[in-house]
């Protein structure tokens, strides 16, 4: 009997202690609300799809700025990537739906709290100065996670290569440095795409939407989308339709954030854990009724 | 039933043993040329499907059925069952080889594989919220913790040598013998963290994961299936480690350990559904698309073994314990497959399905597992229940 009642303590002890662990992350579920905010200096694109006319002069500017080849491979000739790819972080793609037209232009979000950033292990995505998301090659292993986790399905992975690169839009931050503009917008011949501070960027498409009843399907995509995203979108049709998908406000990390956080937060519970287990396990040894160590 | 494990002996190479080292082998030269040309032209992934076959399945449900150990030391040193104790050594071989190929299998798929060393080592540039980090840094120290719980077994037989080995084996063996305790409890903890976190990490596949798997209970729900495959996986070596070597049958002890399974099992269905209902996404079960018949199958595989072993408890038919082992570890398995790729949808125009090479390579690593495991339990001791009696010719 009293075999049995030490057998039952044991458990429970090391049961309470697992549990804790488990229910501190399933907890997080509901206090997943941490939200952050965009750096006060974030800087990002603002895309107004009535503007585009499709010529994609940004797309062979992107090319250039960023040392990458032209993307020939569709026709031999032309510079005409079907997708982002391992040689292109910028495209122009069309929607066309009976007489509804539009251009869409795709390159990183720069999410406000990024989900590459949230999985990268060592930090070869960063969200750094301006609030931009960067990509470093040294510190980068090729886990592919950034790609598992980004909700865009932006960053792109040199499959073709033995020593391959994860290929997205840093938002030509090489380019910011010398005092320029990112190359898609210099180029732009409309301003269908262009550059700036992110909240003044918000209060211009604001504007656009306001001063053109009718014009504007009746929302800035990325000021909450996602948790809110640096480069902004207006469209005259649903921006679903654009292939930007329905991500609510909060972002991606948040609730992953929060469980990891739960259950690891100082490393309590895992020291917690370790010391019931190597407490409950020397007392089994002393008591000498149950299994001698190995 | 003894007590004493002793080596099986025999011939390292059988016939099927030739056959797993060809497979290796073959393995490896395919794993040299992937280095090579690239993921590209070695496997069937995609900037849509980046994970394949060798993250779903040599990774995140081959650590699960390398539970064994986690699941034998659980019920042995923490809930103090000593009579399970026979289970253990062969339990914790298993679980060394299947995380030792597992981490082989992570090396192979990485793209940039020289940066390894700065997961262990940059600490400084750590990134705490990732769960893959704590996986990847978890199973590492696993790695070592499983050979460290592994080498008394060979210390045993080293001991024995009049050797610089054998005098290395005697002094090892007392400080090992005071260090293991809290090896072993190294050797829980880090399963409990990095099984669960396996959940975590594809939890973050966020929108682009089907409703039906994505919910904040993965870290709980990945965990709990594990320690059931964990069993099972016991149950299935110790059979077929008692037919194949002629060892005494563990059946009665595994029987009455099903038990404990039944209701691991029952509370993963339960949280499972719970989660479905409170989230409103019970419609989706009843959609019969690929999704809800994948999930509708799943649950038929945890409930059947659930049931099985609840209504044979503590009788001994091993047909169906071998039956219901199966049964989990084909529902651990498909939870793991359905979770990292069937409910993972990047969206329209990308598929995947494996490359020969990436199948071959996978293969490979199978068996150099299955291989190691034979040479292993027949030149150490690590199996018990020896034959009786002990003077009996042995099996090949
Ligand atoms: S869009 Fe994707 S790649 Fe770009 S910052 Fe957001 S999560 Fe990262
Ligand atoms: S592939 Fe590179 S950049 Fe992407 S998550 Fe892995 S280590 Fe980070
Ligand atoms: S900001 Fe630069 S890298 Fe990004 S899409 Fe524009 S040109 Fe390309």
């Amino acid at each position: 009997m009293a075999d049995r009642r030490s057998f039952l303590k044991s458990i429970a002890a090391a049961g309470t202690a697992m549990a804790g662990a488990a229910a501190a992350g399933v907890t997080g579920e509901a206090k997943a609300g941490e939200r952050r905010e965009a750096p006060p200096d974030a800087v990002g694109m603002l895309y107004d799809t009535t503007l585009c006319i499709g010529c994609k002069t940004c797309v062979v500017a992107c090319h250039k700025a960023n040392d990458l080849e032209p993307d020939t491979r569709t026709d031999d000739l032309h510079d005409a990537p079907l997708s982002l790819n391992d040689q292109t972080k910028n495209i122009i793609k069309l929607y066309k739906e009976g007489d509804r037209v539009s251009y869409m232009k795709q390159q990183c979000m720069h999410c406000v709290d990024p989900a590459c950033v949230g999985a990268c292990m060592i930090g070869a995505l960063q969200k750094r100065e301006y609030g931009i998301v960067t990509w470093d090659s040294n510190r980068c292993i090729g886990c592919r996670y950034c790609q598992v986790a980004c909700p865009y399905n932006i960053p792109k992975f040199q499959w073709a290569s033995a020593a391959p690169k994860i290929v997205k839009c840093e938002l030509c931050n090489h380019r910011l440095a010398e005092g320029k503009i990112p190359a898609c917008c210099e180029v732009c011949p409309r301003q269908a795409v262009i550059y700036g501070k992110r909240d003044e960027l918000l209060a211009e498409a604001k504007r656009r939407i306001a001063e053109n009843p009718g014009r504007y399907v009746d929302k800035v995509y990325g000021e909450e989308d996602g948790g809110g995203t640096q480069v902004l979108y207006i469209s005259h049709v649903p921006f679903d339709k654009l292939g930007l998908p329905e991500l609510g406000a909060e972002s991606v990390p948040a609730l992953n954030r929060e469980i990891q956080h739960g259950i690891y937060k100082g490393f309590v519970a895992p020291a917690a854990l370790y010391a019931a287990l190597g407490a409950v396990m020397l007392r089994n040894r002393r008591s000498g009724k149950g299994a001698d160590h190995e | 039933m003894s007590e004493i494990a002793v080596p099986v002996g025999g011939k390292a190479l059988n016939g099927p043993g030739k056959v797993l080292f060809g497979l290796t082998l073959l393995g490896i030269v395919l794993m040299i040329w992937r280095f090579a040309v690239g993921l590209g032209p070695s496997t069937g992934l995609s900037d849509g499907y980046p994970w394949g076959i060798w993250i779903a399945f040599d990774v995140v449900t081959g650590t699960a059925l390398a539970c064994g150990g986690y699941a034998m030391a659980l019920l042995v040193y923490v809930m103090n069952r000593g009579k399970y104790h026979p289970l253990v050594r062969p339990a914790i071989l298993t679980s060394a080889l299947g995380y030792s190929i597992a981490a082989l299998a992570i090396v192979v798929d990485v793209g940039r594989p020289w940066f390894i060393w700065r997961i262990p080592l940059s600490v400084d540039k750590w990134n705490h919220a990732s769960a893959l980090l704590e996986v990847a840094l978890c199973v590492m120290a696993y790695v070592v913790v499983l050979w460290i719980e592994m080498s008394p077994a060979f210390i045993e037989k080293w001991k024995t040598q009049d050797t610089s080995l054998g005098n290395a084996a005697r002094n090892v063996s007392g400080a090992l013998d005071k260090a293991l305790l809290w090896i072993i409890a190294l050797g829980i903890l880090l399963p409990t963290m990095h099984q669960s976190s396996l959940g975590t990490v594809i939890m973050l596949a966020g929108p682009r994961l089907h409703p039906l798997w994505h919910t904040a209970w993965l870290p709980l729900l990945f965990l709990l299936s594990c320690i059931a495959m964990g069993y099972a996986v016991v149950v299935m070596e110790s059979t077929l480690a008692s037919r194949g070597f002629g060892r005494a049958k563990e059946d009665k002890m595994l029987a009455s350990l099903g038990g404990v399974i039944a209701y691991v099992l029952l509370a993963y269905v339960v949280l499972r559904i719970v989660d479905i209902v409170i989230h409103g996404k019970l419609g989706l079960v009843f959609q019969f698309d690929l999704y809800s018949w994948m999930f509708l199958l799943e649950m038929v595989l945890f409930l059947a073994p659930a049931f099985y072993l609840l209504a044979g408890r503590g009788k001994t038919r091993i047909g169906g314990m071998f039956r219901a082992a199966l049964a989990i570890i084909l529902a651990g398995s498909l939870y793991r497959f359905d979770a990292y790729l069937v409910a993972f949808n990047p969206g329209k125009g990308w598929s995947y399905f494996p490359s020969i090479p990436e199948m071959f390579i996978t293969i490979g690593l199978v068996a150099a597992e299955i291989l190691l495991y034979i040479v292993l339990v027949r030149r150490f001791p690590i199996l018990g229940g020896a034959p009786k009696p002990l003077t009996a010719t042995r099996r090949k």
